[in-house]
């Protein structure tokens, strides 16, 4: 039983961290803030998610466990309030993203009141 | 009075879950402090359906195992195109249309768009929304407005 925990452990904590090296990846490699922000997207829902889950399977005891999922739902309920919030700040500002040229984006004009 | 007791219980599980000690002596200084945030929410006056949306509790399940299924859709989505390069991406812009009628409705949506992947909530003005996304697919599965139509099934429940 120990084993076959340590081994879906071990996998969980693996995909976890590739999926944070490859957030990490598209903060770098992303041309503009927005779409930098969806490459952070990844690290803060899935990626947190699967290491989470590795360690919950890991923990000695019910209230190690229990605390972990308190980690888990409170971090899924606050980051895409930051994300917006992040976001609208840099509309706010004038940031304007870089689009594709090929698309007939609409005119969106950010608006500074 | 619902609210207020929803939000008891989910404070002293909340402390239970974070202390773990149960001598008379820690679990009265809980009673204490608990007794205390409510008297707090009830002078704010947080205390209402919004900050305990229990009214949902029977849908908000089924709905949240399809959210999850999508975000790991789109997290593999985003991933891919991260390892594909700049090429591969299209940033678009676009507003989106929310047949949500109470505010509550229209949070669980902006905040589902925010939390898939490659898809971000930057404004929302009235039933309009203003979306970032990374792929145009992204997009165009929104206005197809499956999410959209789940939300407003959560919403009608109550």
């Amino acid at each position: 039983m120990d084993i076959f925990l340590a081994a879906g452990s071990s996998l969980f904590l693996l995909i976890g961290s590739f999926l944070c090296l490859s957030g990490g990846l598209g903060l770098l490699r992303f041309p503009d803030f927005y779409t930098r922000m969806h490459a952070v997207g990844v690290t803060e829902t899935l990626a947190t998610a699967m290491i989470l889950i590795g360690l919950m399977l890991q923990s000695p005891d019910a209230l190690v466990l229990l605390k972990l999922m308190v980690i888990l739902i409170m971090t899924l309920f606050i980051s895409p309030t930051a994300s917006h919030a992040l976001a609208h700040a840099a509309l706010q500002n004038n940031l304007v993203p870089k689009l594709n040229k090929q698309n007939d984006n609409e005119e969106v004009t950010p608006s500074n009141p | 009075m619902l609210h207020t007791f929803t939000l008891a219980l989910s404070l002293s599980v909340f402390w239970l879950i974070n202390s773990g000690h149960n001598s008379v002596l820690m679990l009265s200084l809980a009673a204490l402090s608990i007794t205390f945030v409510l008297y707090l929410a009830h002078r704010m006056d947080v205390v209402d359906h919004e900050s305990q949306p229990v009214h949902l509790t029977r849908k908000l399940p089924g709905y949240y195992a399809w959210l999850i299924k999508e975000i790991i859709l789109s997290n593999i989505l985003v991933v891919k195109h991260i390892w594909l390069g700049n090429q591969s991406i299209s940033p678009t812009l676009s507003t989106i249309k929310a047949s949500q009628k109470t505010d509550i409705g229209k949070v669980i949506y902006a905040n589902s768009i925010t939390m898939t992947p490659g898809t971000i909530t930057i404004k929302l003005e009235g039933d309009q929304f203003l979306v970032h996304a990374l792929l145009r697919e992204s997009i165009d599965d929104l206005k197809k407005g499956e999410m959209d139509r789940r939300v407003t099934q959560l919403e009608d429940q109550c």
